[in-house]
């Protein structure tokens, strides 16, 4: 279907206009679908939370904090930055972010795509419990601290202390890594891994990259059991 | 939480409207903190007539009057004194750190808000967007402006916790996060002779940058020491008359956000602070590093 069309679903809001209570509360509708269009944002906190239809969010410049939060289903396209923790605790759903983002992209999220097209700044995945995400640029430092459960993909450089304490995510990085955190080591690549890293490449608009060109990080567990006979 | 902000214009053509963009800035980060603010305000002709020595004291419940006769007596030039909101501007044709003698000795025991050319420091304990309008901010001009809305953690809500702290000639600087080992080092900069106006947290910030920028250290080196000597969270705006600078902490949890353009540049504890400045919608923005200085002179 062309996206440019407008269907009788499709909503506008213009925060400069209409509150953002508003809004979110007409995102909140029961059997809401379609395409919505947010104008104006300015920065603003906790725009288009909480979603839980299969509608199409597009938000036209930047955010501020939360942006997308708790999103289920939805797919949001920010055009522009995001501010601290966009995406956080998505449970399904896409998120796009244009641009960069702020600190704890994506913290504590259990399912869905967050794609930052640009790069994405301290503590990205933080907590992350199963979401995917795919980083374009370069990410800050302490990325995929304590990350339980998910893939995290990036495609530049990655800050001080990358995956410390992490538990079963995997982490993909192109180029260089600052330091690895506590128990975070590179692994092999595998075939199986190869073919899933192409599977979220493809998925977030990058499948011209080459996955060969990538390393694997992920535990080395030796954080999950108390050693016998610890000696201090 | 707290929330700053800074304007430095490159553009002449648009002194005139450093105080309308300044005033939208700091109401912005009203959210941030609502218990006190301050701005500091470099090159506003009225409150700072061009090339003199400026000096702006609180807590001095006086008629203007009657303390320009007391510093013109002791300094032997004519005195202007502005009185704006609570504070009072005080400016003399001579440099500001002689006109901040004579206004210490006439009234030890005013808070000094900040001195040096053509620079007028505001503070004050309430809401920021009640200050702005008290002081009349939207009508400043000038080429360089910062502000700071105060959500008190470290230190009592009254005039002498309010950021700015201009505690060296033309400086100023404020700090959105706390630190968490200023205790120890007041003790040891009283121990190097460098007098205190309060128990805040921030000030011991201010006084160490203030006390290598006069051992004739620069602005990078400065709060590279600031870095290395002080424990906790912090982003900190720092100026002078010709320069502006923003530097992290290195966990980097306090927020912080750059934009330039040709014609300003401009940092905030978010975006939307900066989402109504001219010409934002093509500027250069981005997320400091943590324990990188940023600078920029004029």
């Amino acid at each position: 279907m062309d996206p440019l069309t407008p269907r009788p679903h499709d909503r506008h809001f213009d925060l400069a206009r209409d509150s953002l209570r508003e809004v979110n509360a007409a995102l909140h509708a029961p059997d809401l679908e379609g395409a919505v269009t947010i104008d104006n944002p300015a920065g603003a906190h906790s725009v288009a939370v909480g979603l839980d239809a299969p509608v199409r969010v597009s938000i036209n410049g930047h955010v501020g904090y939360y942006a997308a939060g708790m999103n289920q289903q939805a797919e949001v396209t920010i055009d522009g930055n995001a501010g601290t923790g966009v995406a956080e605790n998505m449970m399904s759903g896409t998120v796009v972010v244009r641009g960069n983002a702020s600190q704890s992209a994506g913290a504590t999220a259990h399912g869905g795509l967050l794609v930052v097209e640009g790069d994405a700044a301290a503590r990205c995945g933080i907590s992350m419990k199963g979401v995917d995400i795919v980083v374009g640029g370069d990410v800050g430092h302490s990325t995929a601290f304590m990350a339980q459960a998910g893939r995290l993909v990036v495609r530049g450089d990655a800050g001080e202390g990358l995956g410390d304490s992490i538990y079963e995510t995997r982490i993909y990085v192109r180029g260089e890594v600052a330091s690895l955190g506590a128990d975070c080591v590179a692994k092999p690549m595998r075939a199986e891994h190869v073919e899933e890293l192409a599977g979220l490449l493809k998925a977030a608009g990058f499948e011209d990259d080459d996955p060969s060109s990538y390393t694997r990080y992920g535990s080395a567990r030796t954080l999950y059991h108390f050693t016998a006979a610890n000696k201090y | 939480m707290c929330g700053i902000v800074g304007l430095h214009l490159r553009n002449p053509e648009l002194h005139p409207r450093l105080g309308e963009l300044l005033t939208d800035m700091l109401c912005e980060m009203q959210d941030r903190g609502a218990d006190s603010a301050g701005v500091a305000v470099y090159g506003d002709p009225t409150w700072t007539p061009p090339g003199q020595g400026a000096v702006s004291l609180l807590e001095l419940d006086l008629p203007a009057a009657e303390v320009e006769a007391a510093i013109g007596t002791a300094l032997g030039v004519p005195v202007a004194v502005r009185a704006v909101d609570a504070t009072l501007v005080v400016t003399v044709p001579v440099p500001s750190e002689e006109l901040l003698a004579a206004a210490r000795a006439a009234y030890p025991d005013a808070l000094v808000a900040g001195f040096g050319a053509d620079l007028a420091v505001l503070k004050g304990v309430g809401a920021p967007r009640d200050l702005a309008a008290s002081w009349g901010l939207a009508g400043a001009q000038g080429w360089q402006g910062v502000g700071h809305t105060r959500m008190a953690t470290e230190s009592a809500v009254d005039p002498s916790g309010c950021h700015p702290y201009a505690v060296g000639p033309d400086q100023c600087l404020v700090h959105n996060g706390s630190f968490s080992n200023h205790a120890t080092i007041r003790r040891e900069l009283r121990a190097a002779g460098v007098e205190f106006d309060s128990e805040n947290d921030t000030e011991v910030g201010a006084r160490f940058v203030a006390k290598a920028l006069a051992d004739g250290k620069d602005v990078e080196v400065a709060l590279k020491e600031l870095c290395a000597t002080f424990d906790g969270f912090y982003t900190l705006l720092v100026s002078n008359r010709d320069s502006f600078a923003v530097v992290r902490d290195a966990i980097a949890c306090k927020p912080a956000v750059i934009a330039e353009t040709d014609d300003w540049v401009a940092m905030a504890s978010e975006y939307r602070a900066l989402a109504g400045l001219p010409g934002v919608e093509n500027a250069r923005i981005w997320e400091p590093e943590p324990e990188v200085v940023y600078a920029w002179t004029r």
